[in-house]
């Protein structure tokens, strides 16, 4: 037995792709997301129109202007100049502030402010609008502190937990749940599809080493090494993009632990049904990858897709696995909040493990 | 004493009959020779013997033991090299050795005497460091051989263990084989090159799933008038 780990340590480190897929791509897909693929917007230029222009107004702009997210740019004379601006592309968002804005919001405790983007590029504006409403919120709880007036101020519950509206925090999750997927998955499979491949998994089959073992023995490494990507991937996190687990790091690791296992009995039934390394890898590309990217929430909100593939994604293992991360390292929650999706992910394993054993005796007769 | 004896040997897959009452026995240290054409059943009845599938009915013992109840005890006498070549390219002759013969449960010293042993006797023991993919494929036939023989088994199963490889090496195999075979350890083997069967003890012959001769290659030649074995063959193959 650790005769099998030495040598499919030795496959792994002396082929290069495989160096590379295991160490480059979590490296370089952690850094791609955190910076390249931010989502972020920082100092888009605003133009605010003010006629009002008074003490709460004035508060207002520059808690705006002051959050990072936005810079002043040429001041724009009423509303009829609005398209000329935005035609121009010198602004992104446009913010106007009624007339008696204070005096309004003193007696009748309400006042108006209309925020007006560019959707042009819908998903800056849809940040810039929800930025905005959210500082012009947190004004508000602020000015009806001094009244003690009750307040129902609702924001989306994403900037509850990520104020600074960071996308990083949406994206590491995501990243780890793919990552794990991919190494183990993908790796195991075509490990062992080589292995029969090449011929060799017959020779191992003649031996005395039992099936389980056999199998054990491909897929421990894959096991270490996964679940060492897992802690670079946190610790890039950390250190490289700042962003931390707030919860139990030991229980975010046992997770992780939970779904390398997962992925893994995913990988050994691949290989089971795959008859080359081709066919392993094409298996995993399209039946993992895709649906691992597209359908767990990673990208594209679940809440969003249409019904059909909201009932989809329910099997999708990652998308469990993307809440639990989430639960953990964004809301710093404990284990009794993400049990039931502990438990989805271990009858999951489960059911991968005891469909590959299955099938794994049905080749051997 | 036979070391392997197969009685009424039937495998079905579904319908249809891939060995059809197979019986026959080899002799401790013989060279049988297991003939047949593509398709004929030659394969499943060797995974048989090796204890990968079991037999739809029939008794088959190797070594002693039956391999429908006892192959662990099976797996751990025999030795196999399969028609593939089948080591890892990626390890090294010496890394090659040390994982089949721990895979065997050998102990490091015992995988240390065998490599050298072995080796020695190929004459590759300047090549224990290399990686096995840069060695030319008759050499690594050769170890493949050394390889399956590294626990010192009752019988080693070669199936087509010749193929792809020139003329002088096959040479050479035959003589290793031979040696073998004088050290007591049984050899069975599948091939496509008739010259090859002329230098076993034995040979049968299968088509249909059924063995339809089985003698010396002298006493076939005599039985169907032939010259050589390849003529036994094309004369029961169109029969």
């Amino acid at each position: 037995m650790k005769g099998f780990i030495i040598k499919e340590f030795y496959h792994i480190f002396r082929d290069f792709r495989s160096m590379i897929v295991l160490f480059g791509m979590p490296v370089v897909q952690v850094l791609l997301f955190g910076f390249a693929l931010s989502t972020e917007v920082k100092n888009a230029p605003v133009a605010i129109i003010d006629h009002s222009n008074d003490q709460v107004t004035r508060a207002i702009t520059s808690k705006l202007l002051s959050s990072g997210f936005f810079i002043l740019s040429d001041e724009v004379h009423g509303e009829d100049h609005i398209e000329e601006v935005f035609r121009h592309g010198k602004v992104k968002e446009v913010i106007i502030f009624e007339s008696n804005f204070a005096s309004n919001l003193e007696k009748d405790r309400q006042a108006a402010i209309q925020v007006i983007a560019d959707a042009s590029d819908p998903n800056t504006a849809n940040l810039l609008v929800n930025y905005t409403s959210a500082i012009v919120a947190d004004y508000q709880q602020e000015y009806m502190k001094g009244l003690s007036l009750p307040v129902a101020i609702t924001t989306e519950s994403q900037m509850m937990y990520n104020p600074a509206l960071k996308s990083v925090f949406m994206f590491v999750p995501g990243v780890i749940t793919i990552l794990l997927m991919l190494i183990t998955a993908m790796m195991t499979s075509i490990s062992i599809a080589r292995e029969k491949e090449m011929g060799t998994m017959e020779i191992l089959l003649v031996s005395p080493m039992r099936p389980m073992q056999i199998i054990a023995g491909k897929v421990i490494p894959y096991v270490l090494l996964a679940f060492a990507n897992a802690v670079t991937i946190l610790l890039l996190s950390y250190f490289v993009l700042g962003m931390p687990v707030k919860g139990s790091l030991l229980l975010m690791l046992a997770e992780s632990l939970l779904f390398i296992v997962m992925a893994l009995s995913l990988g050994i039934f691949i290989s089971t049904v795959s008859k080359s390394q081709q066919m392993a890898m094409m298996l995993s590309m399209f039946a993992l990858m895709l649906p691992t990217i597209l359908l767990s929430g990673f990208i594209f909100p679940i809440e969003n897709m249409p019904l059909p593939l909201q009932l989809i994604s329910n099997i999708m293992p990652p998308r469990w696995f993307i809440i639990i991360v989430k639960s953990i390292m964004i809301k710093g929650l404990g284990f009794q909040y993400i049990w039931k999706e502990t438990l989805i992910i271990a009858g999951m394993t489960l059911f991968f493990i005891a469909l590959s054993v299955k099938k794994f005796k049905i080749r051997l007769e | 004493m036979p070391i392997i004896e197969v009685q009424n040997l039937v495998k079905k897959f579904g319908s249809f009959v891939a060995n059809d009452n197979l019986t026959f026995s080899v002799d401790a240290g013989e060279i049988y020779g297991f003939l047949g054409a593509n398709g004929a059943g030659k394969t499943t009845a060797m995974k048989i013997l090796c204890g990968l599938s079991a037999p739809t009915s029939g008794k088959v013992m190797v070594a002693g033991y039956d391999v429908s109840h006892q192959s662990e005890m099976v797996k751990k006498r025999i030795g196999y090299m399969s028609q593939r070549f089948s080591l890892f390219d990626d390890l090294s002759v010496w890394e090659n050795f040390q994982f089949f013969g721990g895979i065997y449960g050998l102990p490091s010293a015992k995988i240390k005497q065998r490599t050298s042993e072995l080796l020695g006797r190929l004459g590759l023991e300047s090549e224990k460091k290399q990686l096995l993919g840069s060695l030319p494929l008759g050499w690594k036939q050769k170890l493949a051989f050394s390889v399956a023989i590294i626990h010192e088994p009752y019988i080693v199963f070669l199936d087509e263990p010749t193929g792809g490889v020139d003329p002088i090496t096959r040479r050479q195999f035959w003589e290793i084989i031979y040696e073998t075979a004088n050290q007591g350890i049984t050899v069975f083997v599948t091939t496509h090159y008739m010259d090859e069967a002329e230098y076993c003890n034995r040979i049968s012959i299968m088509a249909d799933g059924k063995i339809v001769a089985l003698d010396t290659p002298a006493n076939l030649k005599i039985k169907y008038n032939a010259a050589n074995i390849e003529e036994v063959f094309l004369k029961i193959a169109r029969s």
